[in-house]
């Protein structure tokens, strides 16, 4: 816990903290930052439904429709523009404005809208590789400094990687990995800004990094404090840049406006100083909600003036941009940012989390349209408010814009204040950060397998020589032998490779405003990750239960497989099949578990591919399944394509079976159902998706994707893109716009099962 | 063990549905065979009894099972649909028996031919039947079905009377049953039953047409289109004028 001082407030008897604070009640949080606590003693639950809701007003619908002519013309080039000669930091770029006289909340992470910033310190290949993709020149002095005066995460990571990492890298055995740009998945505690003001913020980290002083100076002190001391540099050009914008942030909010936008600009800072494959906003509503409720009981704000501000704020959410290459757009679908912000949830004291600002947060799906960031996540508890249950459900219908995640897994695991980064990874706000970590993939693995450690696509040898599965038919004890190897080996590489890569990470592109708004010590958690559970476990099931032969090229590698007989598949809420998906996942965490982690960062795994199944699935040969080389896994925990044939359901209850306990930082599922499955009429579809989402919850599923959509409208999305330029559809942990994603992913999407019953 | 579990019958498959098989999510069995020739049936492949598999409730219900917490969060129940479950009394009775022991709220869907093969027993292990009345003038039904009318209205009847709660299923085929009259004959028959909570009145699609190819039979409705949204409004407004609750 982060002490406050009492020479803090620049008044110095905290006259104009009571000022800012009038009316809330408690107080501990008054003498710590302590905003979990600010919101138990002030949030006002709300149970009622969304009838208070206001629509758009003018200036809103205003405002957003002079950035709408932009996204046109950022789909059509792919990015609207690039200042490609200033390295970004919270202060390199003067202010910007989409038009300063409608904006109620400002700041852009550059001086214009829509114009990305380049961020080299994550690594400067990527930038000119971004840079020279849209048709930009590199800056040439960017270049220079870049290459001779200043080194890179980038560069630096891959002086430390082994020959080992390298090669199964380059072979797609691990994948994805955050070693030439920011790694993202850390959410700073922007509300701190609001709540308490940076000088407080200061001051506390000037408190804990006094504490230190009496250590001796061994490497991770020196660490520490080299850190904090960048954490407090980094908090005072925070209050420099929202000076550059006219607002003084040094003392707490004083009202609404300025608490939302405080707040944003805690978060911008960090969307100005790091380019993080995700960039959550935490758990912001119910905090302000206090804020909004306040004004509205003290006459200062009506329910239309609070919607606007939560419409504006979320405009700004929206227009999010970082500089990245096709390669990761392809791999990551669509120019994603992760803006995750969590609505709802139940408090550890039984109250619900819900408020009237939960129910803004969600109108602006309405108000502005919908759109795949911010990424609004729902913390799903069959205790919720009904009138909440219905209300999400209906915006399901609506947009398919929304995602699910089961509070009460969390809630025993991380508390009530608990938020996710990126998709699923959940996290204390301001208390828990990650080092994000891709994924290894397991088909893949299963293959080297069979195939004494070589690739089955390029025969080159990746993980060590093992006597290769020899006989006619694959016999199931002795691949689960050799996979156990694999796997072992598996591990221990891909650990290494988090390790180096976040090592490296810290010392080159250390986010130092995001770490400022968490508590020393943070407690940091190695998030892993597994992509091709389903392949990998209808395979083995192939092998346990029918009969699988294995064809071999003339160099004797195991190319292709026969299978004669029936198996049971993964998705079908049987045990057979699914109790080898448990078994697997238990197996590699156990394993992952057992390596040696960087800065002792507690392991961690996560089923969840984002939508980069698709480019694994092509990195990865013929399977026992009988999926064919190339073809595209099932996204995340999904069962594969068609596999599932029991529908929505049975598919939900065989992925609600994979063990939380070991797969903390999440578990993914995505569905998609047309609307008449879910019922006849529009009430009962509301009704019976809630009904649904509470039994998956019940059930001990951790996530769900909703998307309720025809096949008919996607197809037709695919011919006229510009008749859908909002189209949003949810993949693996996130939406994205569905006439951004590559012709290939939107086949991949289509071909996906398409419950026509739930 | 109980009697039920042993009871076997032919099925053609079981499956877990939100919203159309009766109220909430359910698991569904389907048995297998059918006594009528629907001339737009979606199921053509449940027409026979001997293309079945072979089945005993107990199995059927311990493939329920798993699902039953989802189901009753969920407020869902169990259906025996089909084919025409009534067509086999015996296992129909045995799941619904065994669902009921298993804790879930039962359904039946039947077309109503074979009412008089439901005994007492079956009829109170149900909870809710949902019943198809095809059209209204015999000689529709007869040339719709090739079956008589009369034992469906028989059994409505003898549900009314042990105010068993019934949804009634009319599907507006363009051409056979859109006809205001024939609307108006079954509206004001449920209307008069008093144990009907609701009709849905369906749409007839075409999605059924690729099974009939499969299976090497001619679709006889392949040149009907579905009927405009404008007709099933209308019809949908009948029962309503009727004072019931049509969606």
């Amino acid at each position: 816990m982060s002490l406050i001082t009492r020479t803090q407030w620049p008044a110095g008897d905290g006259v104009e903290a009571t000022a800012a604070w009038r009316g809330f009640r408690g107080g501990a949080w008054r003498d710590q930052i302590d905003v979990a606590g600010f919101i138990r003693e002030n949030m006002r639950p709300y149970e009622g439904d969304g009838a208070f809701l206001a629509g758009p007003t003018e200036r809103t619908t205003t405002l957003w429709h002079k950035l709408t002519g932009l996204f046109a013309e950022e789909r059509r080039r792919g990015l609207y523009d690039v200042d490609a000669s200033t390295p970004a930091s919270i202060t390199a770029h003067a202010p910007g404005y989409i038009d300063a006289d409608l904006e109620l909340i400002v700041g852009l992470q550059t001086d214009a809208p829509l114009r990305r910033a380049i961020m080299p310190n994550g690594g400067y290949r990527m930038v000119e590789a971004g840079l020279r993709a849209y048709g930009y020149w590199p800056d040439p002095k960017v270049r220079e400094i870049f290459t001779k005066y200043r080194k890179t995460h980038n560069d630096g990571v891959f002086d430390a990687y082994t020959p080992q990492i390298l090669a199964a890298r380059k072979a797609g055995v691990i994948t994805g990995l955050p070693d030439a740009y920011g790694r993202g998945r850390i959410i700073g505690d922007y509300r701190r800004v609001a709540h308490y003001g940076v000088d407080a913020l200061a001051e506390a980290k000037r408190a804990e990094r006094a504490r230190l002083d009496p250590r001796r100076a061994s490497a991770d002190v020196i660490r520490d404090r080299e850190e904090l001391a960048e954490q407090i540099r980094a908090l005072d050009e925070l209050k420099r840049m929202a000076a550059a914008y006219g607002c003084d942030i040094s003392g707490p909010a004083q009202t609404a406006r300025e608490a939302v936008q405080w707040l944003y600009f805690g978060f911008l800072a960090a969307a100005k100083e790091q380019n993080g494959a995700a960039m959550s906003l935490g758990r912001t509503s119910s905090f302000l909600d206090v804020y909004l409720e306040r004004d509205i009981a003290e006459g200062r704000l009506s329910e239309s003036a609070a919607q606007e501000l939560i419409d504006d704020f979320v405009i700004k959410l929206r227009i999010i941009r970082f500089l990245r290459t096709p390669e990761y757009d392809q791999l990551f679908s669509g120019d994603p940012t992760w803006v995750t912000e969590c609505l709802g949830g139940m408090a550890e004291d039984g109250r619900t989390l819900v408020t009237r600002t939960s129910f803004r947060f969600l109108q602006t799906l309405y108000n502005l349209g919908p759109a795949p960031e911010p990424n609004l996540t729902v913390l799903w508890s069959p205790r919720l408010p009904e009138a909440f249950k219905q209300f999400c459900a209906q915006v399901s219908l609506d947009t398919s814009a929304i995602q699910y995640e089961n509070d009460e897994l969390l809630r025993p695991y991380l508390g009530d204040d608990t938020a996710i980064a990126c998709c699923v990874s959940g996290m204390r706000v301001g208390k828990d950060m990650q080092f994000f970590g891709a994924r290894a993939n397991l088909a893949k693995a299963l293959l080297y397998a069979i195939n004494g450690g070589r690739d089955e696509m390029t025969g080159a040898q990746v993980a060590p020589p093992t006597p290769p599965v020899t006989g006619e038919v694959l016999g199931f004890e002795e691949v689960w032998q050799a996979y156990d190897q694999v796997l072992d080996w598996l591990a221990e590489t891909y650990v290494d490779a988090l390790n180096t890569i976040h090592y490296m990470h810290d010392k080159y592109a250390y986010e130092r405003v995001q770490m400022a708004l968490h508590d020393y010590p943070v407690r940091r958690f190695l998030a892993t990750g597994i992509a091709g559970l389903s392949v990998a476990v209808d395979s083995l099931s192939a092998i346990r239960y029918a009969k699988v032969s294995p064809v071999r090229d003339e160099t004797g590698l195991v190319v292709d497989y026969m299978v004669t007989g029936d198996f049971p598949a993964y998705g079908n809420n049987d045990d057979r099949a699914d109790d080898l998906a448990v078994q697997l996942v238990e197996a590699f965490m156990a394993k992952v578990r057992r390596q040696p982690t960087y800065r002792a960062s507690i392991p961690t795994l996560s089923v969840l591919t984002i939508t980069s199944n698709v480019v694994y699935g092509k990195h990865t040969g013929n399977t026992p399944d009988g999926r064919r080389a190339g073809e595209p896994f099932a996204p995340g925990a999904n069962p594969m394509n068609g596999r599932d044939r029991h529908g929505v359901v049975a598919s939900a209850l065989s992925v609600a079976k994979l063990p939380f306990d070991h797969a903390r930082d999440g578990i993914s599922l995505t569905t998609t159902v047309i609307p008449d499955s879910l019922g006849r009429t529009p009430d009962e579809r509301v009704a019976n998706l809630a009904g649904v989402l509470d039994a998956y919850a019940d059930t001990g599923g951790y996530h769900m994707n909703v998307n309720v959509l025809r096949r008919e409208t996607l197809l037709d999305a695919m011919a006229h893109p510009d008749k859908y330029p909002q189209l949003t559809i949810r993949v693996s942990g996130y939406a994205v716009n569905f006439v951004r994603l590559t012709p290939e992913q939107q086949r991949d999407v289509l071909s996906r099962t398409f419950h026509q019953s739930m | 063990m109980a009697a039920w579990r042993t009871v076997e019958g032919k099925v053609h498959s079981w499956d877990i549905s939100t919203g159309v098989d009766g109220p909430g999510t359910r698991f569904v069995v389907f048995t297998a065979g059918c006594p009528l020739r629907c001339l737009y049936c979606h199921n053509p492949e449940t027409w026979r009894l001997r293309d079945g598999v072979p089945a005993s409730a107990g199995e059927l219900i311990d493939r329920a099972a798993p699902f039953r917490r989802f189901i009753e969060v969920s407020g869902g129940g169990f259906t025996v649909s089909g084919g025409e479950p009534l067509l086999q009394p015996a296992l129909t009775r045995a799941l619904l028996t065994g669902a009921r022991e298993l804790g879930l709220r039962t359904a039946l869907d039947t077309s109503g031919f074979l009412g008089a093969r439901a005994d007492e027993a079956l009829l109170d292990a149900t909870d809710l039947v949902l019943l198809d009345i095809k059209a209204w003038q015999p000689q529709t039904y007869r040339a719709l079905t090739s079956a008589a009318l009369t034992p469906t209205l028989t059994f409505a009847r003898r549900l009314a009377a042990a105010r068993k709660p019934v949804w009634i299923r009319f599907v507006v085929v363009p051409g056979w049953t859109d006809d205001a009259a024939q609307v108006d004959g079954i509206a004001e028959f449920a209307a008069s039953l008093g144990n009907v909570e609701r009709v849905d009145v369906l749409p007839f699609h075409r999605l059924g047409a690729p099974k009939y190819a499969r299976l090497g039979l001619r679709f006889p409705l392949a040149e009907v289109a579905p009927p405009p949204a404008e007709v099933v409004d209308r019809v949908r407004r009948q029962f309503e004028a009727a004072g019931l609750v049509a969606v």
